[in-house]
C-alpha cells in the first residue's frame, strides 16, 4: 500500500516526508558537513569541488551553486539542513525564507511585523488566494 | 518523592537567541518580545526548580540524517552548546540528571513508550533559547536539566494523542523517582510558522489561540487533532506543537494557568509561552 500523504494539497508547502528525506539524503548530508569550519572553508575556496565530493544529483547541486532553496526543497533538502549552508553565507532564516516566497527581504519582513500571511486562501491548492 | 511543581512552554525561535547573545533586547523589533518574559523570570527566581525536564527538538545538530530518534532523552551529565554554523552560543553548559534520566527512561519504557537514551550530544537552540528566555543571560545554569528531544522534522513526527500520553507516563515515572526534588516539565517550539515553499510567513492567530486555551481546558480533545490540522493551518513548522502536549500531559488536568503571552512576529515565527502551576 502506498503512503498515504494527506498533505498534497497543501499550497506552498513540501512536507519532509519519506520520499523527500530518501531523495534528499546526499543533499542534506553535504549541508551538515558544513557545521564543521574546516569544511566551510574548503567548501567557500572551491564550491564545486567540494560538491562533487558529494554522490549528489546535478539538479541537487546546481541548486546549491544557484542558492535556489526553492529548488533545493524540491530535490529533496529540509531547511534544518539547509539552514547549514545559508549560516555559511552569513544569512538568516529569515533571509531563507523571503527568498523562496518571491518577496523582496524588506516586503517578506513588513508582512511578518503586520502579523505574517495570512491562513486564508493558503490551505488548499487551487484556493483562491485572499488575505 | 519527587514532584512536578510546574509546566513551561515556550517557542524557540534561534533569533530570539541571536538577540540576547547581541545585546539587541532593547530594539524596538525585540522589546516588545523580552517584555511577555519579564513576569517569567521573576518567577523562575520564586520557583527554583532543582531540574527541568526539557521537551524541545533537535534541528540537524545532534541528530543527522544517519539516525533520526523520535523521542530521544538526554542522559549524560553535561551537554555542550551546538555550533549551528556561526559558532556555539554563549551560553552556560547544559548539566544533566543522569540518574533520573535512566530512571525515566526505564520507567516509561516498561510503559510501552521506546525512547532512545543518548549519553553524548550537543544541545540547540532549541534547548538553549527557552533557558536564556526563563534566566536571562547567566554565569551557570541554576538547576539541572534532562534534554528531551522529539522528532518533528522528519515526517512523521510522533501524534499529538502519542505525546499526551508520553506526558502521563512521564508523570508516573518522575513522581516515582525516590528523592525529594523540585520538578518542572517543558514543552517547546511552535507556534504557527513555515520556513519554507512560497507558503513561508504563514501566521494562524486564531488557531494559536484556539491552541492556547484548548491546551489548558480541552487538552484530551486538543490532543486527538491530527497532523494534517498542524501542517494545514499553522505551517509545515507549527508540526512543533505536539511537543507541547508532552508538558501539559506530564501535568495534573487542573493545572492552573498563571501567566500567558502571545507575540507576532519572532522572524518568522508566532511566539507563544504558557506558564502552569501544578496542584497539590
Amino acid at each position: 500500500m502506498a503512503l498515504v500523504k494527506p498533505y498534497a494539497d497543501v499550497p506552498g508547502t513540501t512536507v519532509f516526508d519519506a520520499d523527500m528525506a530518501r531523495r534528499g539524503y546526499h543533499l542534506n548530508q553535504f549541508c551538515m558537513s558544513l557545521m564543521k569550519a574546516e569544511n566551510r572553508q574548503r567548501f567557500k575556496a572551491n564550491e564545486r569541488a567540494y560538491l562533487d565530493e558529494w554522490p549528489m544529483s546535478t539538479e541537487q547541486k546546481e541548486a546549491v551553486l544557484a542558492r535556489d532553496y526553492n529548488r533545493m526543497i524540491a530535490a529533496g533538502g529540509n531547511i534544518y539542513f539547509l539552514a547549514k549552508l545559508f549560516s555559511t553565507d552569513g544569512q538568516s532564516f529569515e533571509y531563507a525564507a523571503a527568498s523562496m516566497t518571491g518577496l523582496s527581504r524588506e516586503d517578506y519582513r513588513n508582512m511578518m511585523l503586520s502579523g505574517g500571511r495570512s491562513p486564508e486562501g493558503n490551505r488548499y491548492k487551487g484556493e483562491r488566494k485572499g488575505g | 518523592m519527587a514532584r512536578i511543581t510546574a509546566g513551561v512552554t515556550t517557542s524557540h525561535v534561534p533569533a530570539i537567541g541571536a538577540a540576547i547573545d547581541l545585546g539587541k533586547t532593547g530594539e524596538d523589533y525585540w522589546k516588545p518580545l523580552f517584555a511577555g518574559y519579564e513576569f517569567s523570570k521573576k518567577w523562575m527566581k520564586r520557583q527554583k526548580p532543582d531540574v527541568i525536564l526539557l521537551v524541545y527538538n533537535d534541528h540537524a545538530c545532534a541528530f543527522d540524517m544517519k539516525i533520526i530518534p523520535t523521542f530521544a532523552i538526554g542522559c549524560a551529565e553535561e551537554f555542550q552548546p551546538s555550533d549551528e554554523g556561526w559558532g556555539p552560543r554563549p551560553v552556560p553548559v547544559v548539566r544533566g540528571y543522569p540518574e533520573l534520566g535512566w530512571h525515566i527512561a526505564q520507567s516509561v519504557i516498561q510503559d510501552d513508550f521506546d525512547l532512545t537514551i543518548i549519553n553524548e550530544m550537543t544541545v540547540d537552540h532549541g534547548l538553549t533559547v527557552p533557558l536564556s528566555l526563563m534566566f536571562g543571560q547567566v554565569g551557570e545554569w541554576p538547576c539541572r536539566v534532562i534534554p528531551f528531544a522529539v522528532n518533528v522534522v522528519v515526517y512523521p513526527p510522533p501524534s499529538g494523542q502519542r505525546c499526551y500520553n508520553l506526558g502521563k507516563s512521564i508523570r508516573k515515572a518522575i513522581q516515582s523517582f525516590d528523592r525529594d526534588l523540585n520538578v518542572q516539565v517543558w514543552g517547546t517550539g511552535g507556534m504557527s510558522h513555515q520556513l519554507q515553499g512560497a507558503r513561508a510567513g504563514l501566521i494562524n492567530r486564531e488557531f494559536d489561540q484556539r491552541f492556547l486555551d484548548r491546551l489548558r481546558n480541552d487538552a484530551e480533545g486538543l490532543a486527538k487533532m491530527p497532523h494534517i490540522d498542524y501542517v494545514r493551518e499553522a505551517g509545515s513548522e507549527g508540526i512543533e506543537l505536539v511537543m507541547w502536549l508532552i508538558m501539559r500531559g506530564a501535568l495534573n488536568p487542573d493545572a492552573k494557568e498563571v501567566h500567558r503571552f502571545y507575540h507576532v512576529p519572532a522572524s518568522n515565527t508566532a511566539v507563544g509561552h504558557v506558564i502552569y502551576e501544578n496542584s497539590d
